[in-house]
């Protein structure tokens, strides 16, 4: 027997554990390529053979999915896999003069494998550590607060080929930085009481009605089921906090009406795919108050009556795997997950955590639950809509972390207590992550209602030229709207609030936002892959020095297209970041526009930059001058 | 009695269940399209077949008719966006008309006559994409791929065997084939197979058939693409 053939049966085995342990199941396959990967660093030929054969689906399915998520490797990335957050706010901190440093002092370029395989060095889109960057990710596992001597320390422990579970614990510290608390981080709630407290609206059997048959097909009326616990989520306003607003009790309740077919059960999905650049909330939700959202679900459960949960985890939140299973674990053993939930006979609830793996577009709905089915990221035709055919085309709530927590705490101390705070159409209160220019960046949580010049006074921001409230898909404003306020019906937001002082060029904030939405884009619809391709090649033209008016038209044009034919909302809001900052920061983009008449891209000296690497020249005989064209 | 809702002005029967698309098509109005077939499921992924529905831009080849809705399509601000997007396809691939096997029968080209695309208009990505000339009877030319997926559908639904898929994403989604060497030659892939047959542009190509119907007397030297509607409404 050579040495290959005792490798490859190695690798046999180790698919074939993996596969077994996901119980040969397809529709886990993002789980099950994760964890091949894990084990085997990338996902060799060698690997999807043994994959095909322990799964039984065509070879294309698994390259297919494979090749979607900016995580899985179907080429060799090294056994040190480091990635550095490319957010604005890691721009701003300093990440590419860090990477820059450990390129050097590993001897590599950046985005190539060093040539004895042991490590590469690369971007990858907002790791959700704005409050507390630069960041990189190594193996997935998240590293925080970089600063030179980090980055001296991460490539003396590669260079020693120390293997990363001995790296020192300190670099892997994740701070929680909770700045403001309001009703829902400063809540005690023990394990349980929320489910309790619903279960007394409720004195009768109903969850297990609800379990067994839908409200349609007749829940005799009057009886005080499940219906109790939906009424204080109707009454308490609550709507979503993923940055939408659709209105919680009426997506559940759409759920629970939806007719369900033979065999078919109703889903609760957390979406804690929190892609969305500078938002990190709910990787605070998650460490510091898991057992709230898990009981937001398990009565998101209970009131439509689901058997079956999920926790959509993003890749970039690895590190919080381990514990949540442990949480989830404990709940099972305190009778709050499994059968028979508190006693109640038939009152079946249990919850799996699924990781993403790079890829932003999950976090829409539909997009998210191929991805839980095992496929490609691809948002669906609409409708249907997931309340109706969702999950393996199963009736499928899915909503944010945070509303979950508020769920559970709606469950604790009723809706009207929940509806008095905030505003008339926005209820409750709101996260926000809070980061970039401000001397006290983290999580601040305020009743709706708030304005932005409160939040900016409180996190000790000054010279303030622009807040990116939402995200590149949220709105840019100006100093002249710091009084709006954090609400529906004025700035609604998924928790991302970025802030820019005088210093920062508002033209390449949003270059930096136009290369997250043409990275992140799925390319299923002609306008977003094509579209977002083409304004980041403008956007870098017009960085360049190669803008002209045509171009900033041209990028007009665009905008429009991406809005008006994209297939979902990623497409949608990609031009958003452009469109603000040119309606408020326009002077940034009349800089860029260099040139007075139109100016191909294309530069024939920067075309010979191969050519002089290759030969080590850059005298000025190396060079063309590119305006007047083979001057030399 | 079937129900109708408005097109154009025009009014259209529809029997519940048909999308847009499939409604016009059977009234013999052309909605210009790409990734839609009559045969398969509807993607909606091209987004050239987009009208307005009561002032909303959505996919007529996924959009179910209802009675009384007001569509939009044939207007010059529809069509010059659809124009953008045609565009767009020939810049991302490579597509060299005059040299093109498919010339005369390709669906991207038609439909870009169709729509007055004079240009190209952005830049060009120039992408670099091999051929596979593996198998004994097709050739792939993965430059000319607009990503419809209709080979991807056609292979999967009707043939059973999953010859092609699509890997990648964004601007790198690419097409992939079924074996391990990622070359056709591998794959079980035929001549006979459905998928042979569905592609609108020329990626999948016969091999020694070249130019069997000279160029100028092909079906959309002769009539523009927006006949066929009218042919297949007959």
């Amino acid at each position: 027997m050579t040495v290959n053939d005792t490798r490859d049966i190695a690798l046999i085995a180790v698919v074939e554990r993996i596969v077994e342990r996901n119980g040969r199941d397809p529709t886990r396959m993002v789980q099950i390529l994760r964890e091949v990967q894990e084990a085997l660093d990338w996902l060799s030929p060698q690997a999807i053979d043994a994959l095909q054969a322990a799964l039984k689906v065509p070879r294309t399915k698994i390259e297919g999915v494979a090749g979607f998520y900016a995580f899985f490797y179907l080429q060799p990335r090294g056994r040190y896999r480091l990635l550095f957050s490319d957010n604005i706010t890691d721009r701003m901190l300093g990440n590419e003069a860090l990477l820059e440093r450990l390129c050097k002092n590993l001897w590599i370029e950046p985005g190539k494998v060093s040539e004895d395989g042991l490590v590469s060095v690369d971007t990858t889109s907002c790791t959700g550590l704005c409050d507390q960057g630069p960041a990189l990710l190594v193996n997935n596992r998240a590293i925080g607060r970089l600063t030179a001597e980090r980055i001296d320390q991460i490539a003396e422990l590669v260079r020693g080929k120390v293997p990363l579970a001995e790296w020192p614990e300190e670099l892997f510290v994740i701070e929680d930085n909770i700045r403001r608390a309001d009703v829902l981080l400063s809540n005690d709630m023990q394990p349980g009481d929320a489910l309790r407290a619903a279960r007394a609206l409720a004195p009768d059997e109903g969850l297990l009605a609800s379990n067994m048959r839908s409200w349609r097909e007749g829940l005799p009326t009057g009886l005080g089921g499940p219906a109790a616990i939906l009424d204080e989520i109707k009454h308490a306003n609550l709507r979503g906090r993923g940055g939408a607003g659709f209105t919680t009790g009426l997506k559940w309740e759409a759920c629970r009406n939806a007719p369900l077919q033979a065999g078919h059960q109703r889903i609760v999905v957390c979406n804690a795919d929190e892609g969305e650049p500078g938002t990190f909330k709910d990787r605070v939700l998650l460490t510091r108050h898991a057992d709230l959202v898990f009981e937001g679900m398990t009565v998101a459960a209970y009131a439509v009556g689901a058997t079956q949960g999920f926790l959509y985890l993003r890749g970039e939140y690895r590190h919080l795997l381990e514990p949540l299973n442990a949480i989830l674990e404990r709940r099972r053993g305190e009778n709050l997950l499994g059968q028979n939930i508190l006693g109640i006979a038939g009152a079946h609830f249990d919850i799996q955590i699924h990781l993403g793996a790079g890829a932003y577009v999950c976090g829409e709905e539909s997009a998210l639950i191929e991805s839980l089915e095992g496929k490609r990221g691809t948002p669906r035709n609409r409708p249907p809509f997931p309340v109706t055919n969702g999950y393996l085309d199963q009736p499928t709530i899915v909503n944010n972390v945070e509303t979950f927590a508020a769920a559970a705490l709606i469950a604790l101390k009723g809706g009207a207590w929940y509806a008095a705070i905030g505003t008339k159409h926005s209820a409750g209160t709101k996260i926000l992550s809070v980061s970039g220019d401000c001397a006290r960046p983290g999580i601040y949580e305020y009743p709706f209602g708030v304005s932005v010049r409160q939040v900016l006074a409180d996190c000790g921001a000054d010279d303030v030229q622009a807040v990116q409230v939402s995200g590149p898909s949220g709105v840019c404003i100006a100093p002249a709207e710091f009084d709006r306020i954090i609400g529906f019906e004025d700035i609604p937001t998924a928790g991302a609030f970025t802030i820019f002082d005088s210093s920062r060029d508002m033209f390449e904030v949003a270059r930096n936002y136009v290369h997250f939405f043409q990275h992140e884009s799925c390319g299923f619809c002609t306008p977003c892959r094509v579209g977002t391709a083409l304004l980041k090649k403008l956007m870098d033209k017009l960085y360049q020095g190669a803008g002209s008016p045509y171009d900033f038209a041209e990028i007009e044009k665009l905008n429009v297209l991406l809005q008006s034919m994209s297939h979902c909302g990623l497409g949608h809001t990609a031009c958003n970041p452009v469109l603000d900052t040119i309606a408020r920061f326009r002077p940034a983009y009349d800089r860029r526009l260099m040139q007075k008449e139109f100016t191909p891209a294309f530069d024939l000296d920067q075309a010979l930059s191969l050519a002089r690497q290759m030969t080590g020249r850059d005298d000025a005989g190396a060079h063309l001058a590119t305006q007047h064209g083979g001057e030399a | 009695m079937s129900q109708t809702f408005t097109l154009d002005g025009k009014t259209i029967a529809f029997e519940p269940g048909q999308t847009i698309l499939q409604a016009a098509d059977a009234a013999g109005v052309f909605i210009p399209h790409l990734c839609y077939h009559p045969e398969f499921k509807p993607h909606g992924s091209c987004k050239l077949c987009t009208v307005k529905v009561n002032g909303r831009q959505t996919a007529s080849c996924t959009m179910r008719a209802l009675p009384g809705m007001a569509v939009e399509s044939d207007t010059e601000e529809i069509n010059a966006e659809r124009r953008a997007l045609t565009q767009m396809l020939f810049v991302e691939g490579n597509h060299y008309c005059p040299s093109c096997e498919k010339s005369g029968n390709c669906q991207l080209q038609a439909t870009a006559y169709h729509l007055g695309m004079m240009s190209s208009h952005y830049d060009h990505f120039f992408p670099n994409r091999a051929v596979d000339a593996s198998h004994p009877e097709v050739l792939l030319d993965f430059n000319r791929c607009i990503l419809c997926s209709l080979c991807v559908r056609a292979s999967r639904d009707v043939d059973g065997k999953n010859v092609f898929a699509l890997s990648g994403r964004g601007i790198d989604t690419h097409l992939i084939v079924n074996a391990s060497s990622g070359r056709l030659g591998d794959t079980d892939f035929t001549l006979a197979d459905k998928a042979a047959e569905v592609c609108p542009v020329g990626v999948i190509l016969k091999k020694r058939q070249g130019f069997a119907v000279p160029i100028g007397e092909r079906p959309y030297d002769k009539a523009p693409i927006s006949a066929t509607a009218a042919e297949e409404a007959c």
